[in-house]
């Protein structure tokens, strides 16, 4: 079987995500019912789940998710871990058995921080730490992979319906003030966890509907900052860029969308001499980086959700504004079956929209 | 040994004598005095052994009575020796000198761009319709920082590297004014004006004329240094180093004496009737580290406003000199592969010296981003660019933008008849004797070239929308858009692309 990775496979796809706005946690099995609606827009082959907000016993540690194939691996990638870490808390993440879901891997989770010995030596910065240490351990440990890496965070995530696999982790059992959902449609069979998705660096995560056309003019950029693209997916380079242009060159996130989905030329040659000059920056400084194609993306952080589609909206996407809640979703259905008085209004082609705990939407 | 012909004529004037009219438009047409009247016999005869083939002629008869045919006549066949090895022996024994010719290579070897294949969206992603949504071309050449800079008040710093913006991502490459004519040169001109988009003087120096079209012109500084001045420099949007051209690589250029007139003197600084031979290497240049020292010198002459254009020939390590150019102070590379043209070269270094610019282009795109250093430099890329189908090959294979020149002369008339070193090109193109120039009218040469490029950028757009792209940028070394046929894993390798089917 061909895993992600080995082919570049394309796959639609269902989002949601929602923000609670007034400190009230957000059960995870909401989530469950918000995508269960989107059923039809998924084919068995992959689901998953992103919560913010889920650790507070651990929120100073990195949350490290990851599966292995076998024992041998877990004990390769252990060791790779206590080499590296000082290991807090570390288990089996909780999960009940389900009968649409099948095969898992054994799924372990570390509370985590990075040893100060080896973190000095590095001279990185504590994240680019954790980043560093995540590739290494994706790239080189056989039958190792994490795929979440943040902290007071958590993916979850597997092959199979996103409503099954979000029981199977028992995700009733978790609040978080943010979370998002996705449901896959691949157009191929891979079997594997970890080509599920959100996609997660740190405390970043995305969840994707599209197939962008640019993607290996991004990948082979990306790749000279040091970023492995392994899985060959569109979520992957999309994390990635997003975590250089934000955390490695300080961009926003609003300056950062407007690398990926820049302003057509004759947008910008409109606007204001100020405004004018710094998108014509961000687009002639950044080419490699503008994403085309359909695509519309949930980028979750900790505090909140950046939505944000592709300049031409190839995809659907609506907001929903509820009391105290801001909803996100691929269909509406997935924002009312929550929510029944909700404020629908459907975010501009290219326009990020982004939404914290503190704050709404624009 | 007078009096033995060991050539004949390589080809042979088929004049349909039923539909002469004698009215002698080919005769005045044909510079080679190929054509005259026989007064005798009362018709149109010809001197096959002139004849270059560069179908003026043809082109102009008014009764389409004319044909130029290949000759049928042959030596016994060898595919050891074939006829035209055999004719070059002779040629050399008659006259003990090195044989020449001009425009690009037209061996026998692989076109790459011609076996591979481009993508289209079905289904799972949408293509997009140019008729309907906009698509871009907007190109900036130049160094591409990633590192944000801030102001006080928290803003962007957008001072950036000196950048050329083309609207296409085509640009006109280097000819020199000598070895072609004023008025091909003032076509160019006008046309890069028009298209937004730049040509290149190539290392003859610039006509003063010219001067006003500063923003879309590209002035070379080469070996021989012809025509380079202060005012030279500032003329200009950008300055290209000529360290080699892909049609000879390894030697300078060549510009024989019967082209050198009054103002091809002037323009580049040299006596009249001269042969204008640049030396083989720049000899401020035997090293990576003078090359940097003469870029800076020449952005220190220009105050640091204009972008620095290295080019090079593409020859075998050609990966680890563009890295090593990429280095030294320079904006963008050039590289000409080795179907590249020219207005004479040694027929021997045309047909055998250098590497075909699709394998160069891969893998010095790949060296550049295997090394982190892709966005310091800019790469255009030329020699030979055919039609829209190669420009969009080149860009998925990681070129910023395209030169054309034998594309853009074969607009302006050029038949790739490869005897622009003799000076009387019938086209007026690859020519300086007045007579011939004046056939060649730039108002409708410009509007050619425009034409030429209008088309190739349409049929670009209708490709990427089929490709679901509406910013070129998003085409830009995007490799997994292309596919190969028929070639073996080490030239897939190579490429960095994946066969057909897979």
């Amino acid at each position: 079987m061909i895993r992600e990775g080995q082919e570049r496979i394309p796959a639609g796809c269902a989002i949601s995500g929602v923000v609670s706005h007034d400190g009230r946690p957000i059960s995870g099995g909401e989530m469950i019912r918000s995508i269960a609606t989107m059923h039809d827009r998924s084919n068995g082959l992959g689901g998953g789940f992103a919560g913010y907000g889920i650790y507070p016993k651990h929120r100073d540690e990195y949350a490290l998710h990851l599966i292995f194939d076998d024992e041998a691996a877990r004990l390769r990638g252990e060791r790779f871990l206590l080499d590296h870490f000082e290991v807090q808390e570390s288990g089996v993440i909780p999960t009940k058995k389900h009968k649409n879901i099948t095969s898992e891997p054994l799924i372990w989770r570390y509370f985590a921080k990075p040893r100060p010995d080896k973190l000095a030596v590095s001279q990185l910065d504590e994240k680019e730490f954790v980043v560093r240490a995540t590739f290494a351990i994706n790239g080189t440990i056989e039958g190792a992979y994490v795929f979440s890496s943040g902290k007071n965070m958590g993916v979850f995530k597997a092959v199979g319906y996103p409503e099954d696999v979000g029981e199977f982790y028992r995700l009733d059992e978790y609040e978080g003030l943010v979370w998002t959902a996705h449901g896959r449609y691949p157009t191929n069979t891979p079997g594997w966890w970890g080509g599920a998705h959100p996609f997660a660096l740190l405390d970043s995560t995305i969840v994707h509907n599209g197939e962008i056309s640019s993607y290996d003019a991004n990948r082979r950029f990306i790749e000279m900052f040091g970023y492995a693209c392994t899985l060959l997916t569109d979520t992957e380079v999309i994390t990635y860029i997003l975590d250089f242009l934000t955390r490695r060159q300080g961009l926003t996130l609003t300056e950062a969308s407007k690398v990926i989905a820049a302003p057509f030329w004759e947008k910008i040659e409109l606007m204001e001499k100020e405004e004018r000059e710094e998108l014509t920056y961000l687009r002639s400084m950044f080419p490699s980086l503008l994403i085309t194609g359909p695509f519309s993306i949930l980028y979750g952080f900790s505090g909140g959700l950046m939505a944000l589609n592709d300049r031409l909206k190839l995809r659907s996407m609506v907001v929903g504004e509820g009391k105290s809640r801001t909803y996100i979703s691929s269909e509406e259905c997935a924002i009312r079956v929550l929510e029944e008085d909700v404020k629908i209004w459907s975010p501009v082609g290219g326009e990020p929209v982004i939404i914290t705990t503190g704050q709404r939407g624009n | 040994m007078p009096g033995i012909h060991y050539i004949y004529p390589a080809y042979e004037v088929a004049r349909n004598q039923n539909r002469c009219i004698s009215c002698r438009a080919c005769q005045q047409q044909c510079a080679n005095e190929v054509h005259h009247y026989d007064q005798e016999l009362k018709m149109m005869v010809s001197q096959d052994d002139n004849c270059v083939n560069c179908q003026r002629c043809v082109s102009l008869c008014p009764t389409r009575a004319l044909k130029i045919e290949p000759t049928t006549n042959a030596f016994k066949k060898n595919h050891n020796w074939q006829q035209n090895k055999i004719e070059e022996i002779y040629r050399q024994a008659a006259t003990g000198g090195v044989l020449l010719s001009s425009m690009g290579n037209p061996e026998d070897f692989p076109v790459y761009w011609d076996k591979i294949l481009i993508n289209a969206s079905q289904v799972t992603n949408p293509s997009i319709d140019p008729l309907r949504e906009p698509m871009e071309g907007v190109t900036f050449l130049g160094k591409k920082s990633v590192e944000i800079k801030r102001g006080p008040n928290g803003k962007i710093i957008t001072k950036t590297a000196p950048q050329l913006k083309l609207n296409v991502p085509i640009l006109f490459s280097a000819m020199s004014y000598g070895s072609i004519s004023y008025n091909a040169h003032e076509s160019l001109a006008r046309a890069a004006e028009a298209l937004g988009t730049f040509y290149n003087t190539g290392e003859g120096g610039l006509h003063q004329d010219f001067y006003r079209y500063d923003k879309n012109t590209i002035v070379q500084v080469a070996s021989g240094r012809f025509g380079v001045h202060p005012e030279y420099l500032n003329a200009a949007a950008a300055i290209e180093i000529k360290m080699g051209q892909g049609a000879k690589p390894g030697i300078g250029g060549h510009l024989p004496g019967e082209k050198i007139n009054a103002e091809v003197s002037r323009t580049r600084m040299i006596p009249e009737g001269t042969d204008a031979i640049s030396p083989a290497p720049h000899h401020d240049i035997y090293s990576i580290e003078d090359l940097h020292q003469l870029v800076h010198s020449l952005k220190e002459a220009t105050n640091y406003e204009k972008p620095v254009i290295v080019k090079i020939a593409a020859v075998h390590n050609v990966a680890a000199i563009a890295s090593g150019i990429a280095r030294s102070g320079a904006d963008i590379i050039a590289i000409d592969g080795f179907r590249g043209g020219t207005g004479a070269a040694p027929t021997r270094i045309r047909d055998n010296v250098g590497i075909p610019i699709e394998l160069a282009l891969a893998a010095v795109d790949k060296r550049l981003r295997d090394e982190g250093i892709r966005n310091n430099i800019s790469l255009v890329i030329g020699g030979s660019v055919r039609s829209s189908a190669d420009v969009i090959k080149a860009i998925a294979l990681g070129a910023d933008a395209v030169y054309i020149a034998s594309a853009a002369l074969i607009a302006l008339g050029c038949h790739l008849c490869r005897a622009c070193q003799v000076g009387k090109c019938n086209w007026g193109i690859a020519t300086q004797r007045a007579d011939l120039v004046r056939r060649l009218n730039p108002d409708i040469g410009y509007q050619r070239l425009v034409n030429l490029v209008h088309a190739w950028e349409h049929e670009i757009m209708e490709m990427m929308g089929g490709m679901g792209i509406n910013a070129i940028e998003s085409l830009r070394g995007n490799r997994l858009m292309l596919r190969g046929v028929g070639l073996s894993e080490k030239e897939l390798e190579i490429l960095g692309i994946k066969h057909a089917g897979e």
